[in-house]
């Protein structure tokens, strides 16, 4: 199994979401994140005092997923997320060794 | 003769007098409102405590003492005496002031001794000693403020206050009693505090502008009370510096957001909200001296000179957080000195400036009278500043500046975020253990929110 995450624009995340449940994938986890990559943050100006916002807004986007099913649930969110612009954000796909259901106890591929 | 200068009491205008204490009240609140958005969120509650508890404290000295050191007698053209303490004899039906009953004006007044002091609170934001604020505001109120508002609006015949009676300078308001008195105190205490810790190197951004919007719509209702309500009485001067107050505002906040736009690239929220407030401070001493017309160049130019005047700290290098000195200490300045420049004879207090064929006579007294002000309110709050320090202590340590003076000195914590995602009790707050009588501590019996 894999665990993707992806950190994308906020408002991108329906159009992420909606493109992975059509595709079928069931669940997922998000939260609020700030950071920055090449998009670096804006400047705001208060009372003449300015002050450089270095972390940007993002969401971040976690989905654990069979290993065979990996790269197209990554191309999903990549095509739904791209507006081309820099900002984007990443994905990227790590190795998950072991999942549980907590309300049946039941294991891995039967947890998903 | 007993009675011989004695007014009837007019209903009309002891109900304006009366309304006009209860908008000027609420502009504390409304300070607190503007300058707890403008704090990060770790002393909003310090902040809007230092406003709410000059209310409590500087009532009670008015009440006592206050009143009659100001209002009543005359000692040396500075003070009042002792004659009235305890507000003593007001109650009767013949204590008149003016058109309404003495205890209207004196309502009326307190609100005015309570403003001013609130108002340096800007300046030592995010880490003063609570008690040391108090001590502050007691000792400046009876230092500073009920001798300049004697100077200043204690009227006699020609023989009370020396800057209102005697001198004959303008302040209609209080652009010298409150706001440049205010400004001076503010600089000095900023000084005896010192900077925050990281001021320049972090970010210190308001945490809240709607909260900084709020009071500024506050102070700007409450200050109808405080400019027209100075008339005294419901006619002509109650109309004309209503409509001047509101007409310098509008003009301020232009100036302000034009010279915002041209330095800074954006006419912003807080920009708008502090030229509101520059520009009702700019025309609270002189509400009363110009026309309409004039109101709109003097707000205007307001807003302008004030939008420069709060980089200076910067440039100068102490730390006037919430920038009293830039927008009261400044606004009430050249708010007063534009009554020499901009005054007509027209206007209720009738006296000719500059451009109007006066000459430079009575913009020689406005500048004296600020001058001696801020002199001496700066010189007794920077002594009465260190003194404070040096005894009860007026600044929080740097770790519990850092940890915030909301927890050190409230133990309250202003918005529970953890809360609104349903992890209350989990990691937000939890009941404290109750103590027991050998010291140690046991669990309470039931969680918060959970039934046994």
């Amino acid at each position: 199994m894999k665990l993707i995450t992806a950190v994308v624009k906020p408002h991108k995340l329906d159009d992420v979401r909606a493109a992975l449940e059509t595709f079928g994938v069931t669940g997922m986890t998000v939260t609020e994140a700030s950071g920055y990559g090449r998009q670096k943050g804006h400047t705001e100006v208060y009372r003449g005092a300015e002050y450089e916002v270095d972390l940007v807004p993002k969401v971040r986007l976690e989905v654990v997923v069979e290993d065979g099913d990996s790269a197209d649930v990554v191309d999903v969110i990549v095509k739904a997320a791209q507006t081309g612009k820099i900002g984007d954000g990443k994905v990227w796909v790590t190795p998950v060794d072991t999942i549980v259901r907590v309300r049946t106890g039941e294991l891995d591929g039967d947890a998903l | 003769m007993e009675g011989m200068t004695l007014m009837e009491i007019n209903a009309g205008d002891t109900a304006w007098v009366l309304a006009s204490a209860a908008l000027v009240m609420l502009m504390t609140p409304g300070l607190a409102f503007f300058y707890g958005g403008m704090v990060r969120m770790k002393s909003v509650l310090n902040m809007m405590m230092m406003s709410f508890i000059t209310i409590a404290v500087v009532t009670v000295m008015w009440v006592l003492v206050g009143y009659s050191l100001t209002f009543a007698g005359d000692t040396g053209h500075v003070i009042g005496d002792f004659s009235e303490v305890g507000l003593k004899g007001l109650m009767a039906t013949d204590s008149v002031s003016g058109s309404t009953p003495t205890l209207a004006f004196v309502a009326f007044q307190l609100m005015f001794a309570i403003i001013t002091p609130a108002l340096i609170s800007g300046a030592i934001a995010d880490r003063a000693k609570f008690r040391g604020w108090i001590a502050f505001v007691v000792g400046w109120t009876l230092l500073v403020y009920f001798p300049v508002a004697h100077s200043v609006w204690f009227l006699q015949d020609g023989n009370g206050g020396w800057i209102g009676d005697k001198l004959k300078a303008v302040d209609f308001a209080g652009g010298t009693a409150v706001h440049l008195n205010a400004g001076a105190a503010a600089l000095a205490l900023a000084i005896v505090l010192g900077k925050r810790v990281g001021w320049k190197k972090d970010p210190m951004r308001p945490h809240s502008l709607p909260l900084v919007l709020l009071g500024a719509g506050l102070l700007w209702f409450g200050w109808f009370g405080f400019n027209a309500g100075s008339a005294l009485s419901a006619g002509t001067t109650a109309a004309v510096t209503f409509v001047n107050t509101q007409a310098a505002t509008a003009t301020a906040v232009i100036g302000w957001l034009i010279v915002e736009r041209i330095v800074h690239g954006k006419a912003t929220t807080l920009g708008l909200a502090s030229g509101a407030v520059a520009g009702l401070v700019a025309i609270t001493p002189s509400c009363g001296a110009v026309s309409p017309i004039g109101a709109l160049i003097l707000g205007l130019a307001a807003g302008a000179i004030c939008c420069f005047a709060v980089s200076l700290k910067y440039k100068l290098g102490f730390d006037d957080s919430l920038d009293v000195v830039g927008v009261h200490f400044v606004g009430g300045l050249f708010g007063s000195l534009a009554i020499g420049l901009l005054g007509t004879a027209a206007a209720p207090s009738a006296v000719n400036g500059l451009f109007y064929g006066g000459g430079f006579t009575q913009l020689g007294k406005q500048a004296l009278a600020n001058l001696v002000v801020g002199l001496y309110s700066f010189t007794v709050a920077f002594i009465l500043g260190k003194v404070i320090d040096k005894t009860i202590g007026f600044r929080v340590t740097e770790d519990d500046e850092v940890t915030g003076v909301d927890q050190v000195e409230h133990a309250e914590t202003a918005y529970d975020f953890l809360g609104a995602s349903g992890l209350r009790g989990a990691l937000s707050a939890r009941p404290a253990p109750a103590e027991t009588e050998n010291g140690t501590t046991t669990e309470p019996a039931e969680k918060e929110g959970v039934k046994a």
